[in-house]
């Protein structure tokens, strides 16, 4: 059962560290579209083989995922149709060929993308291969050597991904071939993601490529770093994902996708200068800044004593804000109430000045 | 005797099926500070982006160095607007000054100590150096502009291909990046830069290139500087038409 881990993690490796090149290029959805293009790939390479478990399907679907990202980049190229489209018009095109050959020609054969590619972790130790006298899963075998060569590939290339992804017309201009590397790099996604769904199916697949990307992304400012963290993460979503589904007895891909969700809500939402920290910065600065504002209407010589509605009025507030805010203030001994009318104390005068200075305000 | 660094040759670029430039023939002096400025549309950009080689000409010739080749553009460093590149890419000040030293290390090879001290020093010349440990997509407008220059410096290339690097920049780094360029001049650079503000023309530079499609006049500013030239270039709907 152990190996089933195994497998989570080394797939996992294997595909975010190139799904961080992916996610910085705004193209985490190519593997999306892949997932579908390939069977394409195993509708031709099934025609040619009339064979149904013929490895040649599998090299098929890695063909086709290769002319899926050469068709994107080619419309991308002219400049008419945005990437997002672009992806779009290719998956769905490539996907309803195929869906149209299987229909018009191979109505009797039971042909689906999960006949070729099991996409269930579970039977990943099921199939087996004899390597030095060790006997392994297919897949851990397969995945290690694709982590190898891309692993590989990113620490060699790294300066050339990195100025390509960042500024490709500078890339160019210093004498880089933004091409090769884009396809390369584009290759390695195409094959080592049709690998990745036969090992673990496509949607967590599609998860390995960007969510532990983008959980590291939020945290860090270098990209060597974000490789690192990306890789711990992907690790830890696999590990948690694993002893989830373990226990509880729940489908193993689904409690790793929901726990890289999980994992990259809690860094969005508490991390320093994340969602929750940020509205509850904004709010208190809201609050002061009101305050500051209330306090300074005060300091005018017109506004010497005032009333709740006056105020209220003066900086379209509700009553109740009004009240809120007014209290506070009263509380924190800033003004005094007399007659339902309002006024600074000695302590709300000081401050007014001070805020005068914060602000940038000339004195009053 | 003068040189001419840059020549360019009866070019013609076309989006389309409009020209954005026609018959073109321009040179570039060697050691001088040459600013292009010509309306909005005149093929300013398209111009420098054809001497780069990031867009393929209908026609024409384009010299660098007397060479043809692509591998003459390693003389050449190229400043690109701010707005062409991902802000939001992780990575550091000092990270995008070091890219320049890319150009001199080529396949694999990565920047070593000596590039690292290149890239401080150019970070010192452009006021950036407390910044190199930023991200940048803390920068504002005008520090961005001061990396792009620090990588140009880095690069260490006899000619600089600059596009509009004082649009939407705040005064100081303007009044820094003329004093840059300037003394860099005086190191024996050459310097193109796309302008916008005729205003400051004649304080920053020493050469100048009207255009609108194709050269209205170029030369010293002293001698092709008039109202005339600049009434030509800006009032010429079209120069193809």
């Amino acid at each position: 059962m152990i190996e089933v881990l195994f497998v989570l993690i080394i797939a996992s490796l294997a595909t975010s560290v190139l799904g961080v090149f992916l996610v910085l290029k705004n193209q985490a959805m190519t593997t999306d579209a892949i997932s579908h293009t390939i069977l394409l790939g195993i509708v031709l390479a099934f025609f040619i083989t009339q064979d149904i478990r013929s490895p040649w399907l599998i090299i098929g679907a890695a063909l086709i995922g290769v002319l899926t990202v050469y068709l994107i980049q080619l419309i991308n190229q002219t400049n008419l149709i945005k990437n997002d489209a672009s992806i779009g018009i290719v998956f769905t095109a490539l996907f309803a060929i195929a869906i149209i050959l299987i229909s018009r020609y191979a109505d009797n054969v039971h042909l689906d993308i999960d006949v070729v590619i099991a996409g269930e972790v579970l039977f990943a130790p099921l199939n087996r291969i004899e390597i030095f006298g060790f006997s392994i899963p297919r897949a851990l075998w397969q995945l290690g050597l694709l982590l190898i060569v891309n692993t590989g590939f990113v620490a060699l290339f790294y300066k050339e991904l990195k100025v390509s992804t960042f500024d490709p017309k500078f890339a160019y201009v210093i004498g880089f071939s933004t091409t090769l590397i884009y396809y390369m790099l584009m290759t390695l996604v195409s094959v080592t993601a049709v690998v990745a769904f036969d090992a673990v199916g496509a949607i967590l697949v599609i998860n390995f490529f960007v969510a532990p990307v983008l959980t590291a992304y939020l945290l860090v400012k270098k990209l060597s770093h974000m490789i690192f963290l990306t890789a711990f993460i992907a690790v830890l979503n696999s590990t948690l994902g694993y002893l989830i589904g373990y226990n509880m007895d729940l489908s193993m891909s689904g409690a790793t996708a929901a726990v890289a969700f999980l994992i990259f809500m809690t860094v969005f939402l508490f991390k320093p200068d994340g969602y929750i920290i940020l509205k509850i910065k904004k709010r208190r600065q809201k609050k002061e800044f009101m305050h500051a504002m209330i306090l300074m209407l005060m300091s005018e010589d017109e506004h010497e004593t005032i009333s709740l509605d006056e105020i209220s009025k003066h900086f379209n507030l509700s009553r109740s804000e009004t009240e809120n805010q007014l209290e506070t203030l009263e509380v924190d001994g800033y003004i005094v109430k007399t007659d339902e009318h309002y006024m600074l104390t000695l302590r709300g005068e000081e401050f007014t000045h001070y805020s005068r200075i914060k602000y940038e305000l000339t004195p009053y | 005797m003068t040189e001419d660094i840059i020549k360019v040759k009866d070019l013609i670029v076309a989006y389309d099926e409009k020209p954005a430039i026609w018959h073109l023939n321009m040179t570039l002096q060697k050691n001088s500070i040459t600013a292009i400025v010509g309306p909005n549309g005149a093929g300013k950009s398209t111009l420098i982006k054809s001497i780069m080689q990031l867009i393929k000409p209908v026609s024409g010739e384009i010299q660098i160095n007397g060479s043809k080749s692509k591998k003459a553009l390693k003389d050449v460093a190229y400043v690109p607007q701010k707005g062409e590149v991902n802000w939001e890419f992780p990575t550091t000040v000092l990270d995008v000054v070091l890219m320049g030293r890319y150009v001199h290390k080529g396949w694999i090879k990565r920047p070593n100590k000596n590039d690292h001290k290149i890239a401080m020093s150019a970070l010192r010349e452009m006021k950036m150096e407390a910044f190199r440990n930023r991200q940048i997509s803390e920068l504002s407008g005008g520090q961005r502009q001061r990396v792009f220059l620090a990588r140009a410096i880095c690069q260490d290339a006899d000619i600089y291909i600059m596009d509009e690097p004082l649009q939407g920049i705040d005064i100081t780094t303007e009044k820094l990046i003329i004093k840059t360029i300037k003394s860099l001049q005086q190191e024996g650079k050459t310097f193109l830069v796309v302008h916008h503000n005729l205003d400051t023309v004649k304080e920053y530079f020493d050469h100048v290139i009207i255009m609108n499609k194709t050269i209205f006049a170029g030369g010293k500013i002293s001698e092709v500087w008039t109202e005339e030239n600049i009434d030509k270039a800006y009032n010429e709907v079209s120069a193809v038409r």
